[in-house]
């Protein structure tokens, strides 16, 4: 049994409540750290902790909070990035919507950090019921002293409010997060000047997401050091999976990283293994952007060594036989996938989703979503797979948000490890089942 | 501070960006841009036509920098190494960007009045291939009248930002936004309402393609049978400096007056643009300075004698003899 530090109260009954999660330790970091601690010692503990953004992109905490402009008598601001939308991850929805003053916890002890008077949530559009889960304990919370003025007579002052979003995936972009903040349409900025520097309205502004603001209790309370035991390596701490698809036991877990890929799949603990004694085709391990891996690649790396959960042993490899961690989004196909028709689905969110400013993403995403119909139509030629890396290629790396890059890599990861399969559909020219396609892959050298 | 682009180097202030220092060099390193405009604030950074390589972050850090970046939207750094057209991934990405830019243009070039001072068609010779590879339908709007002067053709529209840039920045308030996302999004100016005030002409210099024509213009004359010249009236509120197109005594058309990279060196007015279409309003200065390679300058009479005279010289040395005197 894996250590578990966010969600370990999730079967207590009435946990959403301030009382009864205050009954089971809650609001002790807060205490913690606003009685004993000064704000740098809370994000040095932090650093030492080693925690890193689990929003996707793994940065390290402490450093993106230790980049955070400080000039006298400029407000700062700490907004919590609650828009999930990556297809295929839910766990913060899941935090949020059953014990949600984990959250308010770890915004009072972020902000006190980071002296941060003001924080918000923005909670994408589609989980309106989740705002209101929300909103609701943020009232007890305010009730109880625990936001408002003078905090536990230590004389810090916060206030945290919910905004709810119009239901767009780019606005879980921080800087289109922003924007959409402020009242405008959610674009992404340019960056440079980042967040830290000019964020909202102007201000210094550290966007976190959801399971990394909540992490910092059990860091506070354990310390930062005793918190980097878990783990392996520079990834350390626990993480929140949400596992979906063809297995026994989809939803939300906990795990230590450092957990076996084929442990996390096949034990009873997690997943349960395939669903119907299938085999398991490909997994996307990370939410619907990072490059799918089949079966032999996501169990075993191209060097043999078994793959764990960690941010490095996943990226092993780098794109040609690696993936991500990302958001967490474990994502399993059995032997029936069709993978042209799963490609389909995810590109054709990025082209809904994408936002217009730029023209790779924009043009590029709806090219790509109306070559891979043709291949289910049965319209296909063998050379609109090559004309389809070529797109992928040409959007990648040329975009002002990761957005480009999020629609182009499933393309590429597919194209790269199931060449075959789009050929034979190609060839068929008829959409088939495709359920015979799995065959072994061999990695290319 | 110094930075070396495509192997020239040049001393710039801090704050310019790469495109601006380009620029200072001249044309031969210059990237196309089609979003970016100096006059409009935080515009630049959509097309992605002015990538460049940026191999040499500074002199202090000279790690290169990863991806390609938008070089009108970077400022340079002390000792930046810049590559542009020496580099063959660079050319390759804005093929690519280019090919984005027209899979849902129309391309009616033939109908369109921005043929010939077009900087789509201009970047689609550049970096363009002959053939296309999208063969779906391509994206068709209606058209919008924005006021009784502007035409608004959203099918040809590039998304570049800058009459959104225009009508926020020059002209009192803003009613012409984007609306929608991704490949939907579109010009609007909610609801058809009117730009009314002075200087919405100006959002029609600025579109780069054909998506915003002047309504006393459209399908009169073909720009490049039309002589651009230089001229100036008293006008109480802009500059009235204009360019004025003529055919034969006619004035065609007003626009406001363009530098080498066909931005505007100062906004005019409305009553500038569309009242004044009679050659008495204008104190004519004299030819506009046209790039030789535009269309436009085919028609430009200031050199021609002297053109002649060297085709002449020309064929004379290799030995041809003119048309009409051949037996």
């Amino acid at each position: 049994m894996g250590k578990k530090l966010l969600i370990h109260n999730d079967k207590v009954p009435g946990i959403e409540t301030l009382e009864v999660y205050r009954a089971h330790g809650g609001y002790a970091s807060v205490e913690k750290a606003l009685k004993t601690m000064t704000p740098d010692q809370v994000t040095d503990e932090v650093k030492k902790s080693g925690l890193r953004g689990r929003g996707g992109a793994g940065f390290p905490t402490g450093l993106k909070w230790s980049f955070l402009a400080k000039p006298e008598g400029v407000a700062r601001y700490l907004v919590c990035n609650a828009d999930e939308s990556e297809p295929g991850t839910f766990k913060d929805r899941y935090l949020m919507e059953v014990i949600p003053h984990a959250l308010i916890e770890g915004m009072i002890t972020s902000s006190y950090a980071l002296g941060a008077k003001t924080s918000y949530i923005y909670i994408r559009g589609e989980y309106f019921y989740v705002a209101r889960i929300m909103e609701k304990a943020i009232a007890e919370a305010y009730a109880a002293g625990w936001l408002g003025a003078n905090i536990l007579g230590s004389g810090f002052t916060h206030d945290c409010y919910v905004q709810v979003g119009g239901g767009a995936y780019i606005c879980g972009e921080e800087t289109a997060l922003l924007e959409s903040l402020e009242g405008k349409r959610g674009n992404p900025r340019i960056k440079p000047p980042f967040p830290a520097v000019a964020g909202l309205w102007g201000c210094p502004t550290v966007v976190n997401n959801v399971e990394t603001i909540a992490a910092v209790c059990p860091i506070v309370n354990m310390g930062g050091e005793e918190y980097a035991k878990i783990g392996i390596g520079k990834s350390t701490g626990t993480k929140l999976i949400s596992a979906s698809g063809h297995i026994n036991k989809p939803g939300v877990y906990e795990i230590e990283l450092g957990l076996p890929v084929e442990e996390f799949i096949y034990s009873e603990e997690y997943c349960g293994g395939i669903r119907n004694g299938k085999k398991m085709k490909a997994v996307v391990a990370g939410g619907s952007s990072v490059p799918i891996l089949p079966t032999e690649l996501i169990l075993k790396t191209a060097k043999g060594e078994p793959r764990l959960m960690t941010y490095e042993s996943l990226a092993d490899g780098g794109f040609v036989t690696g993936t991500m961690l990302g958001s967490g989004g474990f994502i399993v196909m059995d032997e029936d996938t069709s993978i042209v028709k799963n490609l389909f689905t995810f590109t054709r969110f990025y082209h809904h989703e994408s936002c217009g400013q730029c023209s790779p993403c924009r043009e590029g995403t709806g090219w790509m979503e109306k070559i891979l119909k043709k291949f289910l139509n049965g319209t296909a030629n063998e050379s609109d797979v090559d004309l389809l890396w070529d797109i992928q290629s040409k959007i990648e790396g040329k975009t002002i948000c990761p957005l480009g890059e999020a629609a182009a890599w499933p393309v590429a990861a597919a194209i790269r490890h199931f060449k075959q399969e789009f050929l034979d559909v190609a060839r068929s020219k008829k959409f088939v089942d495709v359920s015979h396609y799995n065959r072994l892959y061999k990695v290319n050298t | 501070m110094k930075v070396t682009i495509d192997g020239i180097e040049i001393d710039v202030p801090k704050g310019t960006t790469i495109l601006q220092a380009a620029r200072l060099i001249g044309p031969q390193v210059a990237p196309p841009a089609m979003c970016y405009y100096t006059k409009l604030k935080t515009s630049g950074g959509y097309c992605r036509t002015c990538i460049v390589k940026v191999t040499q972050g500074s002199t202090a850090n000279p790690t290169p920098m990863p991806k390609p970046v938008a070089s009108c939207r970077t400022e340079v750094m002390d000792g930046m190494v810049v590559e542009n057209f020496i580099n063959k991934e660079i050319l390759e990405a804005r093929k690519g960007v280019v090919e984005f830019l027209l899979i849902n243009h129309p391309l009616d070039c033939p109908i369109c009045d921005q043929a010939g001072e077009c900087k789509l068609q201009d970047l689609g010779y550049e970096n363009g291939s002959a053939k296309t590879r999208y063969e779906f339908k391509r994206r068709e709007y209606e058209m919008i009248d924005i006021g009784d002067k502007i035409k608004l053709h959203m099918t040809r529209c590039i998304l570049c930002y800058r009459c959104v840039k225009t009508a926020e920045q020059i002209t009192d308030k803003r009613l012409h936004g984007v609306v929608h996302r991704g490949d939907a999004s579109e010009i609007s100016t909610y609801i058809e309402q009117v730009i009314d005030n002075d200087f919405s002409g100006n959002v029609i210099d600025v579109c780069p393609v054909g998506a915003l024509t002047d309504k006393t213009f459209r399908f009169k004359q073909r720009v490049w049978f039309t002589k651009p010249v230089d001229a100036h009236r008293k006008c109480d509120k802009c500059c009235g400096k204009t360019r004025v197109w003529l055919k034969g005594e006619e004035v065609v058309r007003v626009t406001a007056r363009k530098d080498q990279w066909d931005e505007v060196e100062e906004f005019i007015c409305n009553s500038c643009r569309y009242d004044h279409k009679k050659t008495s309003d204008w104190v004519i200065e004299g030819p506009s300075p046209i790039h030789r390679n535009s269309v436009i300058s085919q028609n430009h009479y200031q050199h021609l004698n002297e053109l002649k005279v060297q085709v002449m010289k020309q064929q004379k040395a290799l030995g041809f003899m003119p048309i009409d005197k051949k037996p």
